[in-house]
């Protein structure tokens, strides 16, 4: 019951800082709306298919799961700042339960990202995108999966290097390969499809396709489950070791 | 309250390619007492916040043991946890968050329900003379009140010892005052008082018993005034005019002098136990054998001394 009950203390308190300052759930959103907009358009001649709507159906699988990736890769700088005021240590002389001082970091990241994802699917659908809710559940759960995996593996990463100068390079030299090798933007061929199967965002983005096309025994679904979920659970016991050893 | 046996921390810095070994803390035995307020002195980087940190479960020991509130360091770090409460040397609040919910949010952490978090708030609020920023964002308040909401957040939990680091550092000299008043309040309330300061006068009146610490060692121990008899006790200094040999002459011999020096423009630097009943002896003396005195003058060492002496730098120089 207790690391419930801290999770969710520490879940109420980040949510009601976003709210206060909604700045940034709207920046996020920003990212991908230009991608739909601005982008999106240019898919049609790109991929191999008739029609703008059916473009629109394979790119905006793979843009949420973006969204997810970069929503809550950058969750670290904020934690930064927040070890600088003294806020993390001070939870640390108390009792609260070390994973829940993460676990709820993480889980704010996943309401904000779920949140962002659901506005991108509804402005998508006059584009073309269709879904079934049982298929858009599914999907709306892999992107948290992914949404607790980074924003756990981020926070980790800010704990170790304490500083964002280091980290800010590292997110960038990161994300930039991850995405290029995710078949979000474009389908991969030849020898980058090869390295992308080492890529876990690349299956993601295969099953939130399959699932988007309605086709949940798609085999990729839950082989992409299993592999986010494993990684889900590593990046968490990460985490919750790096709270619990001595940060300042 | 507090007993520490051989603590120690040492930690590992890189600088380039080499790794470099800091000493933090190199073994501390420390006894404090229930219900006093212990003083923690030294210069920057003796190891004081280190030593707090480990006694607050935040950084593990190297070695040696401690037990805490009745509670082992080791074996029982939650039990600790939940009988000490510790404001930290920089801040511990949020910008954006009122001090009001600051300090629900951490008795919460504690497992206390919303309802008691609450009252307790309020309660806690009044008491540190907050109830009027109370709902306003920590990032407006001035730093002494900033200052009074880390400690709130501190007792919130009604602790059993409270570890302060350095809690008046940056403060003016009225707001330290009110901070001292405030410590002693909660010594009033029975809390014992663990509080790490670089001024030696806030030492020697804040402070029950002391402890100076300095390259991660403590070096002396003991109530101010016991640090302070133990260097060198009293210096009277008379000036004469003129008359110094014979004045030499005539205190040699009396018991409670223990040292007699000649000061270079006349006159004499009498080392004695106790000033304050010295100088009656002394006048009388001096009266019977018909020298005129020039002037007297009283000095009683400082902390400053002690600390001199027992680390070979002054405080101010370190
Ligand atoms: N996390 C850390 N990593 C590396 N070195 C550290 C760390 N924490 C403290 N030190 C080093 O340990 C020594 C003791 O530091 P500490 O903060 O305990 O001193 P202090 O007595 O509290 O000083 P001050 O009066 O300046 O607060 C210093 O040399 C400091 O640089
Ligand atoms: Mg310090």
């Amino acid at each position: 019951m207790k690391p419930f009950r801290d999770t969710w203390l520490i879940f109420q308190r980040q949510t009601l800082l976003i709210l206060r300052n909604p700045v940034w759930l709207i920046i996020g959103v920003l990212q991908p709306l230009y991608f739909l907009l601005l982008f999106g358009p240019l898919l049609k001649d790109a991929l191999p298919v008739s029609n703008a709507a059916e473009a629109y159906r394979i790119f905006v699988p793979g843009l949420l799961v973006m969204l997810a990736m970069f929503g809550a890769m950058f969750t670290g700088f904020g934690l930064i700042a927040e070890l600088r005021a003294g806020v993390i240590e001070r939870s640390r002389v108390t009792p609260i339960s070390r994973v829940a001082l993460m676990l709820g970091r993480a889980l704010r990241d996943v309401a904000t990202l779920l949140v962002q994802a659901l506005l991108i699917t509804l402005l998508a659908i006059p584009f073309g995108l269709t879904v079934h809710i049982g298929d858009l559940l599914l999907a709306f759960l892999m992107l948290g999966l992914i949404g607790v995996m980074m924003s756990a593996a981020s926070n980790a990463l800010a704990l170790k290097l304490k500083t964002e100068d280091a980290l800010a390079p590292l997110m960038n030299g990161l994300a930039q390969p991850l995405l290029l090798l995710s078949g979000i933007l474009l389908p991969l061929t030849g020898w980058l499809a090869t390295v992308a199967k080492f890529n876990p965002f690349a299956w993601a983005v295969d099953a939130s396709r399959a699932l988007f096309a309605g086709d949940a025994g798609d085999p990729k679904v839950w082989q992409s489950l299993l592999i986010l979920g494993a990684l889900t659970v590593a990046a968490l016991m990460w985490a919750g070791r790096s709270f619990a050893r001595g940060v300042r | 309250m507090i007993e520490t046996k051989g603590l120690r921390k040492s930690f590992k810095s890189r600088q380039g390619r080499e790794t470099k070994t800091v000493e933090a803390v190199r073994g501390v035995d420390l006894f404090v007492q229930e219900g006093e307020i212990f003083g923690f002195l030294g210069p920057n980087g003796a190891g004081k916040t280190t030593t707090l940190r480990m006694l607050a479960t935040l950084i593990e020991p190297d070695g040696g043991e401690a037990t805490i509130a009745g509670a082992d360091l080791r074996q029982a770090p939650g039990e600790v946890r939940r009988r000490i409460g510790y404001v930290a040397q920089g801040g511990t609040t949020w910008d954006e968050v009122s001090a009001r919910e600051e300090l629900v949010l951490h008795a919460r952490m504690y497992g206390i329900s919303k309802a008691e978090a609450q009252r307790r708030a309020v309660r806690a609020l009044e008491a540190f003379q907050l109830t009027e920023y109370a709902d306003r964002k920590c990032k407006t308040y001035s730093g002494g009140q900033r200052r009074r909401v880390d400690i709130a957040l501190g007792i919130i939990h009604e602790p059993k010892v409270l570890f302060l680091d350095e809690p008046t550092t940056g403060l003016d000299p009225q707001s330290r005052a009110h901070m001292w008043d405030e410590i002693r309040r909660l010594r009033g309330e029975g809390i014992t008082i663990f509080v790490t300061t670089h001024y030696l006068e806030e030492a020697d009146a804040l402070c029950d018993r002391m402890a100076i610490m300095d390259h991660g060692l403590i070096v002396a121990e003991g109530t101010p005034a016991e640090l302070k008899r133990e260097i060198s006790g009293d210096v009277v200094t008379v000036g004469l005019n003129g008359s110094t040999p014979k004045a030499a002459e005539l205190f040699d011999t009396e018991p409670y002098i223990k040292k007699l020096e000649t000061v270079d423009d006349g006159g004499l630097r009498l080392y004695v136990d106790e000033g304050a009943t010295a100088i009656p002896h002394i006048l009388r003396k001096l009266d019977g054998a018909g020298i005129e005195l020039g002037s007297i003058e009283l000095h009683r060492p400082s902390l400053d001394d002690v600390f001199l002496e027992k680390t070979g730098r002054s405080l101010r120089e370190s």
